[in-house]
């Protein structure tokens, strides 16, 4: 039954390397040969199951991701995988672009680098301009609020916020413009 | 654990404060030590009280008001609340810990339900409800909130199952809640606006916790509610929050004594003001709060805010910045003013120098948490045992430790060991698994060794890189409180298995994960786990026929084998006889039945 256990004490045992004999030290970088999962030949595996005194192949298999291992849970890692690509996104230059509405005296400039969706977007306009934006649906634009946020792309033509994904809109968006009233409706009403 | 007796019922019916002549000396007797047995609350004591006799076992069960159930299988709630009908709150413990980590079925159990509709007709009067690692539902909320007109305090830590639905219950029909505490649990976005249904008047509310909930709330309604909330003192915002909005929060909540800042970087500018004036109305908000002692948040961290935190840092008691990358000067900054930390939650981005800083200024440390920013094995990670080293040397109260890392070595886990004799939690996870000392190349038996014969008080252990059978010899040998020990991808054979077995009178939980101990080393086992509260294997080498003779032997042990293939997220097909998982747990019940298909309770 111990015949796995000491498979790699044996190895060593006949392993050709540089150094003094009767030295028992083993190699400093880190010995691959200890990591090959033990799943392989456990009972129950989902690979194998039955016979569990199967002998496993010689070469170690690559480092495959263990499941649960290290022992993070997936909450954590979730928040750091976002983070990491957030501070990449660090080092991008911020994309300012102006923002007009309808009816109000002046325009304001935005960083849309600082945001990561549709939904963020629309609560810092909604709180900018002090308004509600209407619920959005690829069928109607947005439904219940006379404004409707659109924007200026690189072709020059003036397109709803929201349906293309995040990614292509931050790239194409030159400037922004909440429509208020009946030119917003209109909009709407062609789509 | 000792069976009902019959005389429970005639006794309670006569137990009350009057101590006049005409009632037996006994009933005077058990009158007087119910009065005394209400200032214990230490549940430990409760329970050898209650072994002394009848009549204090009685008294005990009587005066009783904080339930404990660490595992929730393990009793019935009928049983439990007709031995103790005075309780007034409740803890509840569910899932293992390793089903936290993707190795169990997420059906698998732990379901709120038949406890609250039990305590529901049990206990009109309770208070408290404390769950971790149980599934509820928006219907068990409901029933929570309908049930306990003098509910005050809900905390439920790693729950799932339920969503913004049940929650608005909760918080519109419990009008004395003064406790709503949701940490590292899944709430689903059900559409709606809980934080509006708090009652209009003043509230009770001392403590609001939900950074851990992925959906956006009605910020204008939460400004109102910590407007009306004048006892609030623990507010801990999701990653939402944007930091005007903690801004706003902060001018209305000087008072806070617990804050969880919430993004502390998603910025709609105040005002088109740049960085660095930004800063100073933060500062001064934070410069106001003068009772603040336990930080945590930062979930997406603009660091150029990060100096708006000193005017607080030498009051802090508590630091968490375990979701906060920050390099090692952006730490230092901070860490340097933090002179009365004892509580510290970090990401390895800090790196050794890091860990450095930490213990040349907290010289008062009781807990340290290092997590990984890569939850990788193979690379080259920025914390390593010169971190570990540094802070045995300048933090010698430790008390808990939890340390991920790439590189370790004997020689800094054996300097802990002697600089920090008062430890009680000794976690050490060397990610790259059956990793040895990298410097020696030697196993890790020696570093491990050393914690259990020099920290004599610890109680919780969870070991790693490579380990000999030896290393549980050491802590079959030394380790005589460790309570809960953390196996993975370690040991030779049954033998280490067994010394921790035979060796450790006190275990309590033993969780181990993909090690070579087989059946011979759980028949070994079989005197202590009725006296365990839980024993995991998974993806070892024990069998289903030792499975089965262990449940054979042990009529009040119930053996459940999962079949769950974690990657797939999926019940394993395929031979019935091939398992998984083998979770044993000690049981007053007949086994569950609410198990789901992956699950064969032998």
């Amino acid at each position: 039954m111990d015949m796995l256990c000491h498979r790699n004490i044996d190895l060593e045992a006949t392993e050709l390397r540089l150094g003094l004999p009767g030295t028992s030290e083993r190699p400093i970088t880190t010995p691959r040969g200890n990591k090959r999962p033990l799943d392989d030949f456990m009972e129950g595996s989902s690979t194998e199951d039955g016979d569990h005194l199967e002998c496993p192949s010689a070469a170690p298999p690559s480092k495959a991701q263990i499941v649960g291992w290290p022992p993070i849970r997936s909450y954590r890692k979730n928040s750091l995988q976002q983070k990491k690509l957030g501070n990449q996104a660090e080092t991008t230059t911020r994309v300012y672009v102006k923002v007009s509405m309808d009816g109000a005296p002046y325009l304001r400039k935005m960083d849309l680098s600082i945001y990561k969706g549709y939904r963020q977007l629309l609560i810092a306009l909604e709180d900018m301009f002090k308004f509600t934006i209407g619920e959005y649906s690829e069928r109607e634009g947005y439904k219940g609020s006379e404004y409707a946020p659109t924007y200026e792309d690189k072709d020059g033509d003036w397109m709803l916020v929201g349906d293309v994904p995040w990614e292509m809109f931050a790239c194409s968006c030159k400037r922004l413009r909440i429509m208020k009233g009946s030119e917003a409706r209109g909009l709407t009403c062609c789509l | 654990m000792s069976e009902e007796d019959g005389d429970h019922h005639s006794s309670e019916a006569t137990s009350t404060n009057s101590l006049s002549g005409s009632h037996p000396p006994d009933q005077v007797l058990e009158t007087v030590l119910e009065s005394v047995l209400q200032f214990l609350t230490c549940r430990r004591d409760r329970n050898a009280a209650s072994l002394v006799c009848r009549s204090w076992h009685r008294a005990e069960a009587f005066t009783r008001s904080e339930l404990f159930i660490g595992n929730c299988y393990s009793v019935s709630p009928a049983r439990a609340f007709a031995r103790f009908s005075k309780v007034r709150s409740i803890y509840i413990k569910g899932r293992p810990r390793f089903a936290d980590f993707n190795l169990m079925p997420h059906n698998w159990g732990a379901h709120f339900r038949p406890w609250v509709s039990a305590m529901a007709r049990a206990y009109p009067w309770l208070e408290k409800v404390y769950l971790k690692r149980i599934s509820l539902t928006n219907d068990d909320l409901a029933l929570l909130a309908d049930s306990f007109h003098q509910f005050k305090e809900l905390e439920l830590v790693f729950c799932e199952g339920f969503g913004t639905r049940g929650l608005s219950k909760v918080a519109y029909n419990c009008r004395q809640l003064r406790v709503l505490d949701l940490s590292d649990t899944e709430v689903t976005d059900d559409n709606v606006d809980w934080i509006s249904c708090f009652p209009e008047d003043e509230t009770c509310l001392e403590s609001l916790v939900f950074d851990c909930m992925e959906n956006d709330i009605n910020f204008d309604a939460l400004e109102r509610l910590v407007a009306r909330s004048p006892l609030l003192k623990k507010l801990r915002l999701n990653r939402y929050a944007s930091m005007r909005q903690l801004y706003q929060l902060l001018l209305r909540a000087p008072q806070l004594t617990h804050l969880g800042t919430g993004s502390f970087g998603l910025i709609e500018n105040i005002q088109n003001l740049d960085d660095n004036q930004e800063c100073n109305y933060y500062y001064s908000a934070f410069a106001a709060c003068t009772s603040l002692v336990c930080l945590s948040g930062f979930k997406d961290v603009m660091p150029v805010y990060l100096p708006s935190i000193h005017p607080v840092c030498a009051n802090l008691t508590s630091l968490n910045f375990s979701y906060t990358n920050i390099n090692p000067q952006q730490f230092r900054s901070v860490i340097v003013h933090c002179h009365k930390l004892q509580t510290l939650w970090i990401l390895d981005s800090v790196c050794d120098e890091g860990l450095q800083a930490a213990s040349e200024t907290c010289k008062d440390l009781r807990e340290l948490r290092v997590f990984p920013v890569d939850a990788d094995e193979d690379i080259e990670g920025p914390v390593s045992e010169v971190g570990l080293q540094a802070i045995s040397e300048g933090c010698r109260k430790l008390q808990s430790i939890l340390y991920f890392c790439q590189r370790m070595t004997n020689e800094a886990v054996i300097a802990m060991s002697r600089n920090c004799p008062d430890l009680l939690v000794f976690r050490l996870c060397i990610m790259g698994r059956r990793q040895p000392d990298s410097v020696t190349g030697k196993p890790m038996d020696e570093g491990f060794g050393a914690i259990v014969k020099n920290c004599q008080k610890l109680t919780r252990l969870a070991v790693s890189g490579l380990l000999t059978d030896k290393a549980f010899w050491y802590i079959g040998q030394y380790g005589k409180l460790v309570r809960t020990l953390s196996v993975a991808f370690a040991g030779d054979s049954d033998m280490g298995l067994r010394y921790v077995l035979e060796g450790c009178p006190r275990l309590q939980k033993l969780e181990i994960r993909d090690s070579p101990f087989g059946d011979a080393a759980l028949h070994a086992g079989a005197h202590r786990y009725y006296n365990m509260r839980f024993l995991w294997m998974s993806s070892c080498r024990v069998s289903r026929q030792g499975c089965e003779e262990i449940a054979r032997s042990m009529p009040r042990l119930v053996v459940e084998l999962v079949r769950y293939d974690g990657e797939e997220g999926s019940f394993m097909e395929g031979d019935s006889n091939s398992f998984t998982v083998l979770y044993a747990y000690r049981s007053l019940e007949p086994p569950r039945n609410d198990a789901p298909e992956s699950v064969t309770i032998l």
